[in-house]
């Protein structure tokens, strides 16, 4: 099964590699993300979010059950969550950026949103069918988080002096680790080339539409593209992670072999 | 201390054909949030296929005695959902 | 229980005969098993007993998303971080129903959280023990969430509507709750020692302060008898520890652990277990604010309040914004 359905000449170590990018940002966006809940600013927001987390705890799931299938060495989504160190971790930064206040959330969930509906979209129409399928399925969550926190980012951008403050803070924070989205090296080369993932810079311009247009209506500034951080996608994190890694993976890690 | 968001009482179409239904209320700064957060808050279990909501202070009343709320279930989350746990039967009731 | 030692105002319970005619019709009706809508006329005494009642056991389910909230980031596996962050959302819902259903009594959400948060208004005694480890989130859903069904119920026939309503949503998703808690544990007893250890370690720590939960003998309680002639409350506290008791042993022993009570033997004549009494000055200190945990627990919610207060005034400055935009424009 694992190998039947692949266009012959897809190199099964990309195809791996990509599964594990696009199942590592779900699952550590939904862990920072879950860490709010029972903490939001309203009860209503706190119902929210958490939707938003759960819907990526279960791409997670779909995209390393896969990534586990492709590289047939009996490996299980929860085995390449929770038994992996940090530099075999291939998020992308933004993911793994701490949450700060609600605003700086909700900023990163936008920025992410926005680039992951593209890819999603995109993905619906890949030729590898698995990918296809589960993009199909996740495209309608991604759209309704977008919708939320677009929504979200308009209004409080749009809102108090002291939301809008906030707001630009968190943006300008984070624009620097937005780069990474769209700066492609061998691998999606490779993918693309077959038709199985769009080219990560052939989003940028549908991203910096979204952006540009939610950004004017919430009256904030858009920040300069000046330097821009990156190295998850190949393993090189930030310190953030290891500390994700170490609360996530504690008891998989204390108690090796049990089960759960 | 800061104003309230104000209460909004939600009804949900739980499947076509069917009338909206009360569901219950929350808090939502406007009518286009509180239809957002009505989706997350009302419709974890059961995916409603409309919703109204409108400010419960804008609800003209006679002297009510309604029924209880309907629940539509669904398995897009099947874990929330008492029979996705097998309890042996020794156990008894859960 | 959710709601422990609700006080009522009431000295004693009057008969139907010493009634003026309004809340003697009001009785009738409460009697005759009929529902108290929101605009209909109810004694003063009900009305405020009724919004400490559902108040307390809003802000129960509020705080008690903490201690379970704690382990969301160590769940064990995928799956059980996603059953757990459902789980713990829900009780965010369950807050949201009951805090609503409390409005519908002229109180309003932001008053019923400051009276939480000045320490006015009391919440669940169990909430205010630590989570020390993933057994405990087993312990939980077992015996914390089995012990508030026992109670939750039969409040499903409560005499107040939105309440009444507002339970029979709950109930549907505490079962959830409770059977989850007991997979996780069946999981781990058929595990590793180390497993079988650690669930063996939390119900040590639970199995006492969920008896607790009911609360004290309430049978020479004028609020109770008070409570039960509205039918806010159905069973006294004793007849529902008796049941809970009666129903968790035998579970206890499927898991194949050991209830830490020396007293707990079963009695043939009464059809139930006979046990010991819990430490009821430990209950007395954890409601007056003594327990392990009932500093961080207050402590969270008010930093979540404060600091998302930004965020609700930012929102609702653009609401004010749209909506002036579009008068104008009319």
């Amino acid at each position: 099964m694992a190998t039947a359905t692949l266009e012959p000449d897809v190199d099964q170590s990309a195809l791996f590699e990509f599964l594990l990018r696009i199942g590592d940002n779900a699952l550590i966006l939904g862990h920072r993300v879950s860490e709010w809940c029972g903490h939001a600013p309203a009860l209503e927001e706190d119902i929210a979010l958490a939707n938003t987390a759960l819907d990526l705890i279960g791409q997670t799931q779909l995209w390393l059950g896969l990534a586990g299938e492709v590289e047939g060495e009996g490996r299980s989504a929860d085995n390449l969550a929770y038994l992996r160190d940090g530099f075999e971790f291939r998020n992308i930064l933004l993911v793994e950026r701490p949450n700060g206040d609600y605003g700086k959330t909700l900023m990163r969930q936008f920025l992410f949103d926005a680039w992951h509906y593209l890819l999603l979209k995109a993905l619906k129409g890949s030729a590898e069918k698995r990918i296809a399928d589960i993009a199909e399925k996740t495209f309608k969550e991604v759209s309704y988080h977008l919708n939320r926190s677009r929504d979200l980012v308009i209004r409080l951008g749009d809102g108090s002096a002291e939301s809008h403050r906030r707001m630009q803070e968190a943006l300008d924070d984070l624009w620097p680790y937005t780069g990474e989205m769209f700066v492609g090296d061998t691998i999606d080369a490779a993918l693309a080339g077959a038709g199985i993932i769009p080219a990560p810079q052939s989003l940028k311009i549908g991203w910096d539409e979204i952006v540009a247009d939610a950004l004017s209506e919430s009256t904030l500034v858009k920040p300069a593209d000046g330097y821009m951080h990156k190295g998850g996608r190949r393993g090189v994190h930030t310190e953030h992670l290891g500390y994700i890694l170490s609360e996530l993976q504690f008891l998989q890690r204390a108690y090796p072999g049990a089960v759960w | 201390m800061s104003s309230e968001w104000p209460l909004w009482e939600v009804f949900i179409r739980g499947q076509h054909g069917l009338n909206h239904r009360h569901v219950g209320s929350l808090h939502a700064p406007d009518a286009e949030m509180a239809v957002n957060n009505a989706r997350d808050v009302y419709t974890r279990r059961n995916e409603g296929v409309s919703i109204w909501v409108v400010k419960s202070s804008e609800i003209t009343a006679s002297a009510p005695s309604e029924k209880g709320p309907l629940f539509e279930p669904s398995n897009s989350k099947v874990y929330r959902h008492p029979t996705f746990f097998d309890i042996p039967d020794e156990v008894g009731h859960m | 229980m959710y709601a422990q030692m609700v006080k009522t105002d009431g000295t004693r319970v009057r008969s139907l005969d010493e009634m003026e005619p309004h809340e003697r019709a009001f009785q009738e009706r409460v009697d005759a098993g009929q529902k108290i809508e929101p605009k209909e006329w109810m004694p003063d005494g009900y009305r405020k007993t009724l919004v400490r009642q559902i108040s307390q056991h809003a802000h129960s389910e509020i705080v008690g998303q903490l201690p379970e909230g704690n382990w969301i980031s160590r769940a064990p596996t995928l799956e059980r971080k996603a059953i757990l962050l459902a789980k713990v959302q829900d009780e965010a819902g369950h807050g949201l129903y009951l805090y609503c259903a409390a409005e519908t009594l002229g109180i309003s959400r932001d008053e019923m959280y400051e009276q939480l948060h000045s320490g006015k208004a009391k919440y669940s005694s169990i909430f205010n023990y630590p989570t020390l480890t993933w057994a405990d989130i087993g312990a939980i859903g077992w015996l914390v969430d089995g012990a508030a069904i026992m109670n939750q119920v039969p409040l499903q026939r409560c005499s107040y509507g939105p309440y009444a309503r507002a339970m029979v949503r709950i109930c549907k998703e505490e079962s959830f709750h409770q059977r989850q808690g007991f997979d996780a544990l069946m999981r781990m007893v058929k595990g590793i020692p180390a497993q079988k250890a650690m669930v063996q370690d939390a119900l040590n720590r639970w199995w006492w302060p969920s008896l607790m939960m009911f609360g004290p003998s309430d049978d020479a309680s004028v609020h109770s008898v008070q409570s039960m002639a509205w039918k806010i409350k159905q069973n006294s506290n004793d007849e529902l520890r008796q049941k809970f008791v009666d129903q968790t042993v035998p579970q206890a022993e499927y898991l194949g652990l050991t209830v830490p009570d020396p007293d707990l033997k079963w009695n043939e004549e009464k059809g139930g277990y006979d046990f010991g009494e819990p430490d009821w000055e430990e209950f007395f200190n954890v409601i007056a604010g003594n327990g392990p945990c009932n500093a961080e627990r207050l402590n969270a919610r008010k930093q979540a309040w404060d600091d998302g207060a930004w965020f609700r005034d930012g929102l609702t400055a653009h609401a004010q914004k749209t909506a002036a935009h579009s008068v104008a424009a009319e």
